[in-house]
Parts: structure tokens; C-alpha cells; sequence
């Protein structure tokens, strides 16, 4: 038979591309760590090296929530939004309500840490869901909803926080953003155990072949029998409970939340997915590459600030590394149908 | 050849995709004013080589002759410079521009910035005065009937002074009144000097307006002459060939048992959300346990729609659907799974896989319940074990289960598809057009599948265009055109032609 003849002939040989594509985000971390060591001996520092991951966690649990929105070919704008709105929330229910917003001290017992966290937490969760309703039922791109919802949270903290931060925790709320078990920072052990979760939850659950088969081919997947609007749905409560939650940890980390925070985090976030290797035409990713894609960014950008590197410039050099990347996926993806 | 004036000549024309060899050194030859019918069964090569003489594709070998000078089509703008114009199956028009802008996309009358409309508005009139379509030029292609849309795509040929046009297909969606009025244009367009090369299943078409033709299968040529020489069964002969009908074995007892699914008085209106679908009128079949229905039409005829419909992947407006005798309410594929029925989709790569993504994912995505642990968590182990069976019983050829389902050549890729399917144990499984685009040998092995499916008890529903398929794997065979049941048939009482005269019978026919 010619097939099986065609087929053997199809599969020999090693797939250096598929190899190189692979794993290129985690040559090219190392790459630019070797770089920034050789110009840069305080880059190695292990002091510098847990500020830079202190640095990558709240951005990281962003990109982890990203990761699943991409992964069915959408996109969320709206986090940065969403995560200041969360925050000043928090902050509010922390506090005990907006009279003592600005008492830095212990004076202010409030409702605590764990009802403030829950608090971000639902707002996330509670917007990320409006969002994938709008998506799914209204039939608006993901992309108009979340444009839309960038411009609605923004406000929605503005006129929540009537201008001014709001800061001054108790110290067991500050531990989550500022703490440290043994030597490692707390934001950084959340964000790790977050993305194995996220792993486990794409790799060896149900609901991660979902996602795959809803962002590879929603046609496909529907007439698999799965329900494609309830998946889109979920991944923009996903990415809104990591929102949620990186305001948290954000606000612990800074002791202060304010109705500016994240500006402009969705283009870090998207980048660190992208360069991570999760197509933005969906179904191809990992939570690995995403874990990678964050620290690179983070590297980078902390590597340009130790050389001084004016923070204009790295706002352009982000921007370029972006468009790079998918350029890169589009190759991949075009020898893909090829193949 | 009888003509010594030869307009269009291509000699030994090769092109292989990964998995398929397309065409194996065909020739083909037009001759000025001549209506050529390029014949074959699916997949025989006839849409590679128009793609390559549409310069939408390169050839590996072969030559390309126009007016005896060599030529390349390396884009489709070499070959329109050449005046080689392809009218697609699928029209090409912007529906919400105007006739006029549509005829001149992209080669609008006017200076390098303002467009001259009244000028493009008056050369459009004449062009579609001469073909008689009676509009104004200024009215949205969105406003017209696909009969009117093909004549614009007919006009815009013209305007690019074409010596020679494609027809792929052009009477599949056409009414007889409106092919009768296309054939007027070929007519007269023929009598203009024009070229035609005519693709169409329609064999009695063929006879009727044709001049010349050129069978191919399995991407060879294996014979061409005149059309006035030769009888639509002659037609047939070439394009099945003996050997295939000897390949395409039958099974003997089908031991038909109890009526799995019933379809009674389905019916389906045009609706704006998708109004390329064929409306269904009052269909109403069924099929039996371990039986094997064939549902035959020619394109349009709505085997599609019906399936679709019955699989809940579109909404319907009346009509029930019953699972062992029981009225089952099925509003989307979910609950069709639920309820124990199967779709094997017409269009696997748009329908139905996950390209980029493993054998094993797309093998197991239907059948989650088989292999999870706690109902959240898949048990990768008894995934293995149940992508590794029916690899096996499949046969299905590949270096690894965790290989990406693109690489696969289309008959590999149709078994992961069919397996996905039987790991659900489906009481019916509805297969629409199960061999589409893949190998011969791929071909049999999916009819012996399915003659397998039948004798585990699975109640199949087999729709297919070839009708020397239909024939081969179907114990009964139900009839549609546009719409409607119009026939049913055992396998034994059927032949090619019987079978061809239920699909294309008007309903004036039908009643007598």
C-alpha cells in the first residue's frame, strides 16, 4: 500500500523547527539572562533576581488567567481596568469602608484580609462573567466587549476611589504582597502554585480539552457536543478571578490601591502570553510557556532599568517584541498547514 | 486532434499535495469557440487542474500552452492578462456593492484616485444588457437572485475581454428555468469566439450543450472526444471505471432489526441567518438497527440540511424526530450525543477537527465520560488504551497517537473522525459525504467500516454525491431534490440511472 509508505515517509526525520518553536521562549530567556549577567553583574544578584520575580508575579497571574482567554482565540483588554477596580475594593473592605482611607498605621481593624480578598476577588469574577455574557450572547467580538469594559472599570474605580488612594493595611494583609516564606516572596509563591494549578487544570482535566477544542475549532468542538458558549464564557471568569486576585496582592505588595493601577497592563500581559507561545488563533498553548513568557518580559525589563535604559524605550521595545511574536506564530502556524 | 486550431493546450500536468497526487501528467486542449466539458467523480483532479489554470496554483510538471506560445501562470493575474477566467462554484461578489463595482473590482474605470462611476455604470450596463440580465447597474448584488449573481460574475468575465471562461459548477444552484436562460449565455457567448470549459455532474447537461469533452479520474486523463460521439452511460463508464466497481464491494444480508431513528415530516424554511441553506420540505424517512441507508442528491438537494437538522447543529420549524419510536426533543448536538446519534461531517477540516492539536485529543473529545476519573479529570491511561483500540480496529496509520491530526493524509484523517464517533457507541451515526477527498484505497477501507458499524447494530445513515458509493455501501437508498424526499429504492432495484432519474425528476414527474 502507497499510504503506508507516504505516511512513514511523512512522520521520518525530527522536527527541528517544531523542536526550535518549542522551546524557543526558554532559549531565549536564557539567552538574555547570559546577556544581561555579562553587562550587568548586579543582574544575578539573588537579591535582584526575587525583586525581579516579585516583579513578574502580579503580571504573571494576569497572563495565567490570559492564557485561557487566548486559548479560545479571544482577547481581554479590560484587566488592568478590572484589577484597579478590584483593588480599591479590596482596599475599601479592608479598611472598613472609605472614612479612613488614608490612615497608614494600626489604628483601622476593618473586615480583614480574607473578606477583602474575597471581595477583589468576586468583583473580578463577577466582571470577567458580564464581560463573557456580552460575548456569548450578545455576539460581540471579544475584542469590542473588552474594549468597552477597559473604558467601564477605569471609571467604576475613578468614581469609586473620588480620585485618591486608598491605603494603610494591617500587617497580615501587607504579608501577601510583601512577605516572604524562608527567602522567597509570597506574590512569587502564589503566582507559581496558581500556574501549576492552571497546568493541572488544562493538562489533565476535562475542562482544559474543552478550552483547546472550543479555541482550535469552534465549529468542530460544538459538533463534538460541547457547549462552546458556556467554555468562552468561563475563560473570561477565569481571567477575571486572576484579576481579582492579582489586585490583592498588588495592593498588599504597594500598601495602597489606587484607581490608576494597571494602566497598560494588558499589553504586558498579552505579550507575555504571545512570546509564551499561546497562539492568538487559539487552541495552541501552554501554562508552561506563559510561566516563561512572564519572567522573560519581567527580565527584560529589569535588565533594561538596571542599564538605564530610558522606560520610553522599553515601552517601544515591548511594543516591537509583540508584534514579533505573533509574526513568529503566523510562520509556525502557515508550515503547520502545510505540513 | 480533429481540430487542427488550438486555443488552450496543457500537456502532461503533475501536482501532488502531502498525502494526495492530484494529478499524474494530464492533458487537456481547447479550441477557440468551444464549449468543453471537463468530466469526473470527486476528487478525480478536475478542481486542481482549473486551480492551475486559474493560477490560484502552480503545476510540478506539465506545460501550458495559449495561442501555441508557452505561458506561466504563476498568479490568477497572469492568467486573466491571458483573458482565463474562472467562475467558481462559490461566487466571489461583495454582496453589499453594486453590480457595477463588483463587474470592476479592483480595475475601476477612472483616474488613480476618483473613481469615474458614471462610466463604470454605463460599460456595466452594456455588459449585462448583452448577457440579459434586466437591472440596474447601481443595485446591490445583496438584492439578487444566485441566477442573477452568476450572470454579474458572467459580465465581469466579459469585461476582462476573457477568451476563455471556467464554469465550475454553474448549474448547481439553479432552477431548470434559470439553466435553461444560462445555457442561452453560453450559446451566445460561444458564438462571440469565446471559449467554455463546462464542469458539471449533470451528464445530460453535458449532451445538451457541450462540444467536446475530457473525462479524468484519479487524476489521469482516461479519455476525451466528442461529445456527439458518445452516450451519457459511455460518460459514466469513463468516469467510474470497471476496476473501481469491482473494488467497491457490497456486503450480502444487511439483517435489518428494529426502526432506530425516525425522521417524520421535517421541515425547515429559509432563514435569514443562513440563507444558502436548501429549505426542507416534508422529509420523512427512517432506518432500521444494522442497516445501512443511503440518502442520495445532487448538490442543493438538502442531504446536508436534513442531517444537520436531525444532529441539532440547525434549528428546524416543524416535523419530530424519533430514537426507538420515542418523539426526542434535540436542540443542539449535545443532545443528539445524549440521545445516541452520531455526525460524521461533510467538510472534516472545517467541521470537525482540531488540526494543530493530537490524534488522541481529537480521537477522545466526544467520548470524555468514557475516560474520566471524578467526572473532572481525564485518566490519560484509559485515554491511551481507548485511542490505541481504535487505532487498531481503524487501522488508522500514523508514527504516534500524540502526532498533530493535520499531518495525516485525508483518508487517516477521516478514520480519526469516524472513530471519534464510535467511541460514543452511537445507536445511529450519520455519515455525510464519508469519502470525500481522500485516496481510493482510503475509500474502500471506510466502506468496510461502515459495513462493520452496520453488523455491531448501528443504524447508519450514509450520504454521499457519488453515486457508485450510494450504490455500493447503502442497503436502501432514499432519494432528495431540492428539498424534498423524491424516491426511496433497495440497493438491489437500483441502478446509476434509476437512481439519476429519481435526483433530477421535476415535480411534474414526480407526480405522474
Amino acid at each position: 500500500m502507497t499510504d503506508v509508505k507516504r505516511e512513514t515517509a511523512e512522520n521520518a526525520g525530527f522536527d527541528l523547527f517544531g523542536a526550535l518553536a518549542r522551546f524557543a521562549p526558554l532559549i531565549f530567556l536564557i539567552a538574555l539572562m547570559i546577556i544581561f549577567a555579562v553587562l550587568e553583574p548586579r543582574f544575578m544578584s539573588s537579591i535582584n533576581l526575587f525583586n525581579v520575580m516579585r516583579q513578574v508575579s502580579i503580571t504573571g497571574l494576569l497572563a495565567i488567567g490570559m492564557t485561557f482567554v487566548i486559548l479560545t482565540a479571544g482577547i481581554d483588554l479590560s484587566i488592568g481596568s478590572l484589577l484597579a477596580f478590584a483593588g480599591l475594593v479590596a482596599a475599601a473592605v479592608a479598611k472598613g469602608g472609605m472614612q479612613d482611607r488614608f490612615t497608614v498605621g494600626e489604628g483601622v481593624i476593618g473586615y480583614g484580609w480574607q473578606l477583602a480578598a474575597l471581595a477583589a476577588i468576586a468583583v473580578g469574577v463577577c466582571g470577567g462573567m458580564l464581560q463573557g455574557l456580552a460575548i456569548t450572547r450578545l455576539k460581540v467580538p471579544p475584542f469590542v466587549v473588552t474594549l468597552g469594559g477597559m473604558s467601564v472599570f477605569r471609571g467604576a474605580a475613578l468614581l469609586f476611589a473620588a480620585g485618591g488612594p486608598i491605603s494603610g493595611f494591617q500587617p497580615d494583609y501587607t504579608w501577601w504582597g510583601q512577605g516572604k516564606i524562608g527567602p522567597v516572596p509570597v506574590p512569587v509563591i502564589i503566582f507559581l502554585v496558581a500556574a501549576l494549578l492552571a497546568h493541572i487544570a488544562l493538562r489533565y482535566m476535562r475542562y482544559g480539552r474543552q478550552v483547546y477544542a472550543v479555541g482550535g475549532n469552534p465549529e468542530a468542538a460544538r459538533l463534538s457536543g460541547l457547549n462552546v458558549n458556556w467554555v468562552i464564557c468561563s475563560v473570561y471568569v477565569i481571567m477575571g478571578f486572576f484579576a481579582g486576585l492579582g489586585a490583592f496582592v498588588l495592593s498588599a505588595r504597594l500598601n495602597s490601591a489606587e484607581a490608576v493601577a494597571g494602566t497598560g497592563y494588558e499589553l504586558t500581559v498579552i505579550a507575555s502570553v504571545v512570546i509564551g507561545g499561546t497562539s492568538l488563533f487559539g487552541g495552541v498553548g501552554t501554562i508552561f510557556g506563559t510561566v516563561i513568557g512572564s519572567i522573560l518580559i519581567g527580565v527584560l525589563l529589569n535588565g533594561l532599568v538596571l542599564m538605564n535604559v530610558s522606560s520610553y524605550i522599553q515601552q517601544i521595545i515591548i511594543g516591537v517584541i509583540i508584534v514579533l511574536a505573533v509574526a513568529f506564530d503566523t510562520f509556525a502556524k502557515s508550515r503547520r498547514r502545510k505540513a | 486532434m480533429t481540430d487542427p486550431e488550438i486555443l488552450l493546450k496543457m500537456t502532461g500536468i503533475a501536482k501532488s499535495f502531502p498525502g494526495v497526487k492530484a494529478l499524474d501528467g494530464v492533458d487537456l486542449e481547447i479550441a477557440p469557440a468551444e464549449i468543453h466539458a471537463l468530466l469526473g467523480e470527486n476528487g478525480a483532479g478536475k478542481s486542481t487542474l482549473l486551480k492551475i489554470l486559474a493560477g490560484a496554483q502552480s503545476p510540478d510538471r506539465g506545460t501550458i500552452s495559449f495561442e501555441g506560445n508557452d505561458v506561466t501562470l504563476p498568479t490568477p493575474q497572469a492568467a486573466q492578462k491571458l483573458g482565463i477566467v474562472t467562475i467558481y462554484q462559490e461566487f466571489t461578489l461583495a454582496p453589499d456593492m453594486t453590480i457595477a463595482e463588483n463587474v470592476f473590482i479592483g480595475r475601476e474605470p477612472g483616474s488613480r484616485l476618483f473613481l469615474n462611476w458614471s462610466k463604470m455604470a454605463a460599460e456595466t450596463l452594456k455588459l449585462i444588457r448583452r448577457i440579459g440580465l434586466e437591472r440596474s447597474p447601481m443595485t446591490l448584488v445583496r438584492d439578487l437572485s444566485v441566477a442573477e449573481q452568476q450572470m454579474v460574475e458572467i459580465a465581469r468575465a466579459l469585461s476582462m475581454h476573457s477568451r476563455v471562461i471556467i464554469m465550475d459548477e454553474p448549474t448547481s444552484a439553479l432552477s431548470l428555468a434559470e439553466v435553461d436562460k444560462l445555457f442561452r449565455i453560453v450559446r451566445q457567448l460561444k458564438s462571440e469566439g469565446i471559449s467554455i470549459i463546462f464542469v458539471t455532474h449533470r451528464l445530460e447537461e453535458v449532451i445538451e450543450i457541450c462540444d467536446r469533452f475530457t473525462v479524468l479520474r484519479d487524476g489521469r486523463n482516461v479519455g476525451a472526444g466528442k461529445v456527439s460521439e458518445i452516450t451519457i452511460d459511455g460518460i459514466i463508464r469513463l468516469m467510474v471505471g470497471r476496476e473501481v466497481n469491482a473494488l467497491f464491494a457490497h456486503r450480502e444480508d444487511s439483517g435489518a432489526g428494529e426502526v432506530a431513528l425516525a425522521v417524520e415530516g421535517l421541515t425547515r424554511r429559509r432563514s435569514a441567518h443562513d440563507p444558502h441553506a436548501t429549505e426542507l420540505q416534508d422529509v420523512s424517512f427512517h432506518v432500521r438497527r444494522g442497516e445501512i441507508l443511503g440518502i442520495a442528491g445532487l448538490v442543493g438537494a438538502g442531504r446536508t440540511e436534513t442531517a444537520r437538522a436531525i444532529f441539532g447543529a440547525d434549528p428546524f420549524d416543524s416535523g419530530r424526530v424519533l430514537i426507538d419510536g420515542q418523539p426526542v426533543d434535540i436542540r443542539s448536538p449535545r443532545d443528539a450525543i445524549k440521545h445516541g446519534v452520531g455526525l460524521v461531517p461533510e467538510d472534516r477540516k472545517q467541521q470537525a477537527l482540531f488540526l494543530s492539536q493530537a490524534i488522541r485529543t481529537n480521537l477522545s473529545i466526544a467520548a470524555l465520560d468514557r475516560i474520566d476519573r471524578f467526572g473532572l479529570f481525564i485518566d490519560e491511561r484509559k485515554e491511551r488504551s481507548l485511542v490505541e483500540e481504535y487505532r487498531k480496529l481503524l487501522n488508522i496509520r500514523m508514527a504516534s497517537i500524540d502526532q498533530a491530526v493535520g499531518n495525516l493524509s485525508g483518508g487517516n484523517q477521516q478514520k480519526v473522525v469516524l472513530a471519534r464517533w464510535l467511541a460514543l457507541r452511537p445507536k445511529v451515526l450519520i455519515v455525510d459525504e464519508p469519502t470525500r477527498g481522500i485516496d481510493i484505497g482510503a475509500k474502500v477501507e471506510v466502506h468496510n467500516l461502515l459495513f462493520e458499524m452496520a453488523r455491531s447494530g448501528i443504524a447508519v445513515i450514509a450520504i454521499s454525491s457519488e453515486l457508485p458509493e450510494v450504490l455500493a455501501v447503502a442497503d436502501r437508498i432514499v432519494t432528495m431534490r431540492e428539498g424534498r424526499v423524491t424516491g426511496e429504492v433497495m440497493r438491489a432495484d437500483a441502478t446509476q440511472e434509476k437512481l439519476m432519474t429519481m435526483m433530477t425528476l421535476s415535480a411534474a414527474g414526480r407526480a405522474a
